[in-house]
């Protein structure tokens, strides 16, 4: 990380505030606290362009708690929402109709849904076309504001509203999630990371890497979201820290496409451990414990680790592979 | 295809027999000339056929320097009017266009950036919509936004489509308005078709037209929050209402420009515009470039002693009812031509202006429903004859007018052919 940072301990994190407390998200949301962190850094000449989501209903006529600018566009489009704002911005501070000092960095906000479905054909506009933006995703790996139902990101085993477990489909959602992080990159994205509420050092000095770098900067921030997951809302920076150690959530950057992990845990906590933590995956445990399932999530995390240890040149000490036994692991 | 930079004035035109002042210019040349007379500050545009031309000629102005904008290319329609609304909300002058399928794609955000409050220019081009896919033009494409909450106005020629812009921007930017707003021409019979137009003075043009004032932007300094979310329905109704009375209020503020406009150039512009109406008997209601054609058949009415008339509409958006009401008062039978059309109900124009004259007193005892010149579809003026004796003939007979359906029996034997053909059997 740059020698330059001005973030070495979570001290250094700003004690300035951009959100009011008391706002109407759900007590432990992972999204509006990565918003807040993220604001932080950024300091206060801010305009937030956001697809709906769960950020759309915390800005509700006439209240809102940012001390900043905000626009509410549509689902598929906030990043071309970003273009038309930074666009204005630089022409009207070109020809000298506002001053330079009204300059905003402009930051889409967004949950999966639209990161990784359906805003995706204008995320990759905004990179073909260089745009200088940021876009912080807050990904609860479904759609959270309807409900929970099933979205790209949503992990192989979770269930959802619309992949519930049953008897015929045993491991809720049968698809894996879509590695955005992949997808962005191979877009030739200049600045692409992964946040996680519970790594704030990493977080502060990722969103201060990014102030650095002109053109697209994609961040994917983990969201622990206590109704979806079925969990106690006061878990959710510690379960954020499990997603880390059990190394279902690496935290890495790619700057000009050279992929780094900034946090490369020593040993991985058998992911299980996380899984047994929230309610999408009770179905993995009850009524009986369906091995296999558990055994195919943890042999991906260790493979992905082995594959980005070689390339990296680090090595982490992952679990023991689980036996699968004779479990079918897609359903019906 | 380039267009090419229109000069100011100039050139003078052999046109029939008088001269004609102006230069001629492509309906979609006509629309760019306006955006730059605009001096608009930023254009997102995408490609759509037969409204291309627009988007490439302002490229190669800001390219060129002759336009101090910003032109940037979305990968869709719909990103398109989302960067469009936002640049305009953050304070920019903004022009666009599409056609068809594109207008059919933006819908959702033109609800949105109407919501917003933005006063962006979106250009159509009429194109039908699929299926079947098709380039010539009807008006299923702007009507679909009719209900959005954008302004529009509809050109019958060139010369319109470059004041229609000038003044549709000085509309949807006053502080009574802050609308968007459409302004609509025919693909093909306009926007590839060369008419004479007279170029208003930029000097002229910037007195008319100030630089647009953005009702609280998007700023550093003064941070706010737009396109909030409300959750109880009195607050939306509370938002929508005065969407509606901003729209209404549009009308009037027309009005008033267009006198100011008429005074600057010479050229005078209402919601509607009457066509041989003083004492006309049987008036047929249009719009757009086919209008040219209704005039025709009037004056062959005319010529045949009827007492025929035509009332263009121009501004559908807000719709002017009450001058509707006005001009058609008193007639015998009217007929409204529709180049649209709403399978299941008809003509989508037809039960507005039936709804302006419920409660007119003296109003017409009939009102003929016409559709025609879907896609493009050739017509004469000696169908829209047709329609005039149809009127007379309601009036004579007391008849309870029964919708017409243009389709020519040469036109129909044509589909036999082209489908016996392709079945091999000739």
């Amino acid at each position: 990380m740059a020698a330059t940072t001005r973030f070495r301990t979570l001290k250094d994190m700003p004690t300035m505030d951009y959100i009011s407390p008391g706002n109407t998200l759900c007590a432990g949301c992972g999204g509006i606290l990565a918003v807040r962190i993220f604001h932080k850094v950024l300091g206060p000449n801010v305009a937030w362009v956001n697809a709906a989501g769960c950020m759309t209903v915390t800005m509700s006529y006439p209240l809102s708690p940012l001390k900043s600018n905000w626009l509410y566009t549509a689902f598929a489009s906030a990043p071309a929402g970003a273009q038309g704002v930074r666009d204005a911005l630089d022409v009207l501070i070109a020809k000298g109709k506002i001053p330079a000092s009204e300059d905003m960095k402009v930051v889409v906000v967004t949950g999966d849904g639209a990161a990784y479905d359906i805003g995706l054909q204008s995320t990759a506009g905004a990179i073909d076309r260089h745009l200088d933006f940021y876009y912080l995703c807050y990904d609860n790996e479904a759609y959270g504001n309807t409900g929970f139902q099933v979205s790209s990101s949503t992990p192989y085993g979770s269930a959802t509203k619309t992949t519930p477990a049953t008897a015929s489909y045993p491991f809720g959602n049968a698809e894996k999630k879509k590695d955005l992080f992949e997808v962005w990159r191979s877009m030739k994205a200049p600045y692409v990371a992964t946040l996680a509420n519970s790594h704030g050092v990493d977080f502060l000095r990722k969103v201060e890497k990014g102030m650095a770098i002109r053109g697209p900067k994609l961040y994917i921030s983990l969201a622990a979201c206590p109704t979806g997951w079925g969990f106690d809302s006061r878990e959710s920076v510690e379960l954020e820290k499990l997603a880390v150690a059990t190394g279902v959530w690496p935290l890495k950057e790619s700057v000009d496409g050279v992929v780094r992990h900034t946090v490369v845990p020593r040993a991985l906590t058998p992911v299980k451990e996380y899984l047994k933590t929230q309610e999408r995956f009770s179905h993995l445990f009850e009524p009986e414990e369906k091995t296999g399932a558990i055994a195919v999530i943890q042999e991906s995390i260790n493979g992905y680790w082995r594959e980005a240890g070689a390339r990296e040149g680090f090595q982490v000490k992952v679990p023991e592979p689980i036996a699968r036994g004779a479990v079918e692991l897609t359903g019906a | 295809m380039h267009g090419r930079m229109p000069s100011q004035g100039g050139l003078s035109v052999e046109g029939g027999e008088r001269l004609v002042k102006g230069k001629l210019l492509t309906g979609n040349v006509a629309a760019a000339a306006g955006a730059m007379l605009a001096r608009v500050d930023y254009i997102p545009a995408y490609p759509i056929t037969p409204q291309t031309e627009i988007i490439e000629t302002i490229a190669d102005w800001v390219r060129e320097g002759k336009m101090d904008s910003k032109f940037v290319q979305l990968e869709s329609e719909h990103s398109m009017l989302t960067a469009a609304g936002a640049a305009s909300l953050t304070g920019a002058r903004v022009f666009t266009a599409t056609s068809s399928q594109g207008m059919l794609y933006t819908i959702e955000m033109l609800y949105n950036v109407s919501g917003w409050r933005a006063p962006m220019l979106l250009v159509n081009v009429s194109r039908g919509v699929a299926a079947p896919i098709v380039l010539e033009p009807d008006h299923n494409d702007v009507l679909a936004a009719r209900d959005s909450g954008f302004l529009q106005f509809h050109s019958e020629t060139c010369q319109e489509v470059t004041d229609l812009v000038l003044l549709a921007y000085r509309v949807a930017e006053d502080k009574q308005v802050m609308l968007p707003a459409i302004v609509n021409l025919d693909g093909f019979y306009l926007s590839f078709t060369r008419e004479p137009v007279i170029l208003p003075e930029q000097k002229k043009v910037d007195s008319f037209l100030p630089p647009y004032e953005p009702v609280t932007p998007m700023r550093a300094s003064k941070p706010v929050s737009r396109g909030s979310s409300v959750f109880e329905g009195f607050l939306y109704s509370y938002f929508r209402y005065n969407q509606h009375g901003a729209a209404l209020k549009a009308k009037e503020v027309f009005q008033k420009a267009a006198m100011e406009y008429e005074g600057l150039f010479g050229r005078s512009y209402g919601p509607v515009e009457g066509f041989m109406l003083d004492d006309a008997d049987y008036v047929l209601v249009m719009s757009n470039s086919f209008t040219a054609l209704g005039r025709q058949a009037v004056k062959r009415m005319r010529e045949r002693g009827v007492k025929a008339g035509l009332l263009k509409l121009i501004m559908l958006r807000p719709f002017p009812s009450e001058e509707v009401a006005a001009l058609l008062r008193g007639r015998k039978v009217v007929s409204v031509f529709d180049q649209n059309l709403a399978p299941g109900s008809g003509g989508i124009l037809y039960p507005e202006i039936a709804g302006a004259l419920y409660h007119v007193r003296g109003r017409p005892s009939a009102i003929l429903p016409v559709v025609g010149a879907l896609g493009g579809k050739q017509t004469t003026a000696k169908e829209l004859e047709a329609v005039f004796d149809e009127m007379i003939a309601i009036d004579r007979e007391g008849k309870i007018p029964v919708p017409l359906f243009l389709m020519r029996g040469d036109e129909l034997d044509r589909v036999k052919k082209m489908v016996s053909i392709a079945e091999g059997k000739s």
